[in-house]
């Protein structure tokens, strides 16, 4: 017996025990979606804030309606119009040689799930940078500091602190979102459970999958108090 | 190209009546929820603040379990199980995909919102009820008629948020063929093999209810402040 068929075999259900090996290659796949577009997607929310509060007018307009149109549109209709939509200029994508790309709906899913968080993510930073005290950046300056060190060793370090937990609200979202990857054809998580209940057609496959994100999503909150409290030990905010 | 844009069109091969009728039923679907998914925030809320040990544990289990899970996986629990559970007694059963989605959107709608409630909860001063009670309210009355007008300008911000989050969540009922927008436009990309017209469509009339949605939250708010201003509580 497989170490993935044990926790079905515990409960003692049937199903979860002969789909366990498929739900947890599934809560792989999740993980996998999640990490990368988070982390990406938090590379590019970084230069998106900063671009969208220091950068040039234009740049600024940019952001702002880049932002504002991915968080106004459902992440269904995005990964839809990714997976299927993109699909539809496979001669474009050839050319430019980035087809092997387009045509695996994980990396559509990836690539969906990162353009979304990373403005979800920008719009976090942004209200944590502007949050900082303007006599912090005036002070960095007045110390002889160039506006990029300022910038990168004395605001971002303190927004970061107040950000941080949106961020940790933002990866639950995210991972509770990637359950829509199901409906591109991918077998995460969701996928697996929802191939199990076709097949079976016991209802409580569903629920052994709630308990396994319910679990996920409640590490991920505990971690996130733990490294919370950890990072602010200096301010005794409590 | 022209010929293209025909299929969103209102002639004879175009999608536009189509894709309005699932328009319409995003917005049923989504105003059909927001009270049902408020007032049992609301509830939770309160039990969250009530003194019974009993009513606390519930309302932490109800937030944890529904903030925790995916929308899409409470979707399909509430659709099939509702469905599975009432055949053991009826036969011929089978729910409407409005109505399990109004539950399953409501009863994630009212996990999520409890938390703003409990924050304006907490925003209004001890004094306000012991007020209420001075002048001989009953609580209900109290609550009615001092705590809760209050409470909506402080919750209507996060409530606000809480109606964008829902309108995009919609999109999921497609999953349990309820003919919302979702819905009609994947059964336009089958059937006319144009899915970036459509899918882009979709994104557009979604982007213009949220923009709608915006610009409305921020009236709303202003309207609850304007007895505040003075005080320096304007709205961004």
């Amino acid at each position: 017996m497989n170490w993935c068929e044990y926790p079905g075999y515990f409960v003692g259900s049937e199903v979860f025990q002969n789909y366990g090996c498929r739900m947890f290659g599934g809560l792989w796949v999740t993980l996998q979606l999640v990490v990368i577009s988070v982390a990406v997607g938090f590379a590019m929310a970084v230069g998106l804030a900063v671009a969208r509060l220091y950068g040039p007018r234009w740049a600024q307009v940019a952001i702002n309606g880049y932002t504002t149109f991915f968080r106004g549109t459902p992440l269904l209709c995005q990964l839809f119009l990714v997976y299927y939509g993109f699909g539809q200029f496979r001669l474009f994508w050839q050319d430019i040689g980035l087809w092997w790309f387009f045509r695996e709906p994980f990396y559509c899913a990836v690539f969906t799930f990162t353009i979304n968080t990373a403005a979800y993510q920008a719009e976090i930073l942004r209200g944590a940078i502007q949050s900082i005290p303007r006599g912090q950046f005036e002070g960095a300056l007045a110390l002889g500091l160039h506006r990029w060190s300022s910038l990168r060793h004395v605001i971002l370090p303190q927004a970061m602190i107040l950000a941080l937990r949106p961020l940790g609200n933002e990866l639950i979202v995210m991972i509770k979102a990637s359950a829509i990857a199901s409906l591109v054809t991918l077998f995460d998580l969701m996928g697996a459970t929802r191939l199990a209940f076709a097949r079976s057609f016991d209802l409580s496959i569903y629920l052994y999958a709630a308990l396994i994100y319910l679990a996920l999503t409640e590490l991920i909150r505990r971690v996130w108090d733990r490294l919370e409290l950890r990072l602010t030990k200096h301010l005794a905010m409590r | 190209m022209l010929d293209k844009f025909a299929l969103l069109g209102f002639g004879p091969g175009g999608w536009g009546w189509a894709l309005l009728q699932g328009a319409a039923i995003t917005i049923s679907i989504a105003l059909a929820t927001l009270p049902f998914g408020l007032a049992l925030g609301l509830i939770v809320a309160l039990c969250k603040r009530s003194e019974s040990i009993v009513l606390r544990a519930f309302a932490t289990v109800y937030t944890t379990v529904f903030r925790g899970v995916p929308e899409l996986l409470t979707l399909y629990i509430i659709y099939f199980g509702i469905q599975i559970v009432v055949q053991k007694i009826w036969s011929g059963f089978s729910i409407p995909p409005f109505v399990a989605g109004m539950v399953a959107l409501g009863m994630v709608l009212a996990a999520f919102s409890s938390e703003v409630w409990v924050g304006a909860l907490n925003s209004i001063q001890k004094g306000q009820r012991e007020a209420a009670a001075a002048l001989g309210l009953s609580k209900p009355q109290a609550f009615r008629l001092v705590v809760f007008p209050q409470l909506i300008r402080v919750a209507l911000p996060g409530l606000g948020n809480n109606w964008m989050v829902l309108l995009k969540e919609t999109s999921l009922v497609s999953v349990i063929t309820l003919p919302d927008i979702m819905f009609i436009t994947t059964r336009a990309n089958v059937v006319t093999k144009e899915p970036f017209l459509f899918f882009g469509a979709a994104m557009l009339i979604y982007f213009g209810f949220s923009l709608i949605s915006a610009w409305g939250i921020g009236r709303m708010e202003k309207r609850t402040n304007r007895g505040y201003a003075a005080f320096g509580g304007t709205t961004r």
